[in-house]
């Protein structure tokens, strides 16, 4: 992990590999579960993985507000580094972050893999796209979260302080950016035609966070995107399935 | 400097605690509430409050949302109603939890009536509020308190703001025409006060000179908490007056002792109740910090939705509030319980302990005691307890 210093803004950034450039988004916590996915990647792109803004080590800038706060600053990452035909990845909050580059600017970018993207209201005023993981006991998010709890779950007692401290910091960074609105930004429906690359909406059957139903609603909301079910696999299926990603992305990247 | 004592009551509906549960925050469903039962309630507790004028006792009033444990669920409706109803003590809003309240110039309109209404006897409690409130009123625990301060900040302008409209374009909230009428009966404000849980909290305290309110600190954690207040009073070159300084205990007096206890033991239903609430409600991410929540992640219990429920009694060793004795919460300077005289002197023990308080904050009510008993309490504690506190210090 290395730090670079985006107009001012510090960013940590995880490179590996090498290959055509993948800027990956994670998701909004567990980190460090998912790096065997970054460097399974790394076989065939050269990944791109920022740490987002408050979720890591770096001090998040005092001014930083939203999401939109975060693509504005991704976009400036790519430009610093020069990159074009990127492929964009962007997991659960790390999706909605990459909905909210693309429809202000894809020129830097070739395609977009969405894994159960976040950011997108579809259900009416009195339901909930995502369920409440905030106001869920750990017991039943896990369960939400997981096909397979008991094998990928992370177990508090067991863990280290820091490691814990790091899976606290991800919470509170995630509320910051996503109490309300709940995970998603009102308007960005409203703009989904602007994604205008090539897409792959990837989607843990099991997912209970953000149920498989959402992610057809999604791909069907972005012009030319295709959904593919993860068996096995809830809402991280980059965790639980990691080679499965690895290969949809590859088939994706081929076509 | 007389000691000042306020009566506080949360205004229980305890009928429903009948049905409790490990939750009786949050999720508790208000069918179990009956309206014609919360009426009398309230009248009940108010007559109560407004007793406390002629006893030389001061009020205060709280406020908590969706829950069993506390139907005031907005801190100046019954204190609008006191404010008319009495004539002499003091009136004490703590507090109003500014960080979850969305609209900072009707906070500064509600406190302005108050005042006004009072003829000036309204004391303004700004409170972060606990951890389970953001929900109800659905605030970002993650930036509570820049919200809360810059709430502090805009309150206090609109209150002493005289020469018409003013603007307000900050990161929180946005008014361009800010102009409360009318404007507070005391000048330049009434006095403040916060409630604090932490020397981190009562440090600030004391760098802005408020009156600190301090809740189930205890022998164990309250000289700590003062010391911080001092600390931070001293970094601003102010010294400390015991004015600034509040302590809040469970009272039960009686004529006998087992009388006394047994109002402090039903008084103490609630401690007993309100950490009835899931983990989940009651750490909310960024609420605290990343350490304070790591430990919390980490503590047995957590992922079923059990929150922490320990009391340090003075040997350090802990015990579990919801079973603890009324001698235990005696011993750990939560409760002051029996005749008069224990009363006087576990109370005199505390201060001496903690190096002085200004305000006993009096929860002389709350649970399944009765009103008569409540009336009883309150008189005996002002007619037998109240004339001695001159003696402490």
């Amino acid at each position: 992990m290395e730090t670079l210093d985006v107009r001012g803004t510090p960013v940590e950034v995880h490179i590996v590999g090498s290959g055509p450039p993948l800027l990956y988004l994670h998701a909004e916590q567990f980190f460090d579960r998912a790096k065997p996915n970054l460097e399974a990647l790394a076989r065939t792109w050269r990944v791109i993985a920022p740490r987002h803004p408050g979720f890591g080590e770096a001090a998040m800038p005092a001014d930083f507000r939203s999401v939109d706060d975060i693509a504005y600053l991704y976009h400036d990452l790519l430009d610093q580094l020069g990159l074009d035909n990127v492929t964009l990845v962007g997991a659960s909050f790390g999706g909605w972050i990459a909905l909210e580059m693309c429809v202000r600017n894809c020129a830097r970018l070739s395609r977009l893999a969405l894994i159960s993207s976040l950011g997108v209201k579809f259900s009416g005023r009195e339901e909930r796209d995502f369920a409440d993981i905030f106001y869920l006991n750990d017991t039943a998010a896990f369960s939400a979260l997981f096909a397979d709890p008991g094998r990928f779950a992370p177990s508090y007692e067991t863990m280290s302080m820091s490691e814990v401290q790091a899976i606290a910091r991800e919470r509170q960074a995630l509320a910051y950016y996503g109490w309300k609105p709940y995970l998603h930004n009102p308007i960005l429906k409203r703009w989904l035609h602007r994604v205008s690359l090539p897409t792959l909406v990837l989607w843990g059957e099991a997912d209970g966070f953000a149920k498989p139903e959402y992610g057809h609603k999604l791909a069907s909301a972005i012009p030319a995107a295709e959904l593919k079910l993860i068996p096995r696999a809830g809402h991280y299926p980059q965790i639980e399935q990691s080679e499965a990603v690895v290969r949809a992305l590859d088939a994706f990247a081929r076509k | 400097m007389a000691m000042k004592v306020w009566h506080f009551s949360e205004l229980a509906y305890h009928p429903a605690w009948e049905e409790l549960g490990p939750q009786l925050r949050n999720v508790i469903p208000s069918r179990l509430c009956d309206p014609k039962v919360a009426a009398d309630l309230y009248h009940r507790y108010l007559d109560e409050w407004a007793l406390c004028d002629d006893l030389g006792i001061n009020i205060m009033t709280n406020e908590h949302h969706a829950t069993a444990t506390c139907i005031d669920s907005v801190v100046t409706v019954p204190m609008a109603i006191l404010a008319r109803e009495t004539k002499k003590v003091r009136l004490l809003c703590l507090g109003m939890p500014i960080g979850n309240r969305m609209d900072a110039v009707r906070v500064a309109e509600e406190f302005s009536m108050i005042d006004v209404i009072s003829r000036g006897r309204l004391e303004m409690g700004f409170v972060k509020g606990a951890p389970f409130e953001v929900t109800p009123a659905n605030s970002n625990p993650a930036d509570l308190m820049p919200r809360f301060w810059e709430a502090h900040d805009l309150i206090l302008k609109a209150m002493t703001t005289h020469d018409g409209p003013f603007n307000w374009e900050g990161r929180y909230f946005n008014y361009r025409q800010v102009n409360v009428w009318p404007r507070p009966y005391q000048q330049p404000h009434p006095p403040i006060w916060l409630t604090v849980n932490s020397p981190e909290s009562a440090f600030v305290g004391g760098q802005r000179g408020y009156v600190i309110g301090v809740l189930n600190s205890g022998y164990d954690r309250t000289p700590g908490i003062y010391e911080a207040y001092r600390k931070g009073a001293a970094e601003k070159g102010r010294k400390v007056g015991l004015d600034r300084l509040a302590y809040m205990a469970r009272v039960g007096v009686g004529r006998t002792k087992e009388e006394g206890y047994k109002r402090a033991d039903q008084i103490l239903d609630y401690s007993r109740t309100s950490r009835r609430v899931g983990a989940q409600f009651a750490f909310p991410p960024g609420y605290q910090s990343v350490s304070a929540t790591a430990q919390a992640l980490k503590s047995p219990g957590y992922g079923t939705g059990v929150a922490m429920r320990n009391m340090s009694l003075r040997n350090g060793k802990q015990v579990d509030v919801f079973t603890a004795s009324v001698d235990e919460f005696i011993d750990a300077g939560i409760c002051f319980a029996g005749t008069p005289d224990m009363v006087f002197d576990q109370m005199k023990a505390f201060y001496d302990h903690v190096g002085g308080f200004g305000h006993l904050l009096m929860m002389g009510q709350g649970g399944h005691i009765t009103h008569e008993d409540t009336v009883d309490n309150l008189t005996m504690f002002s007619r037998e307890v109240l004339p001695r506190l001159a003696e402490l210090g």
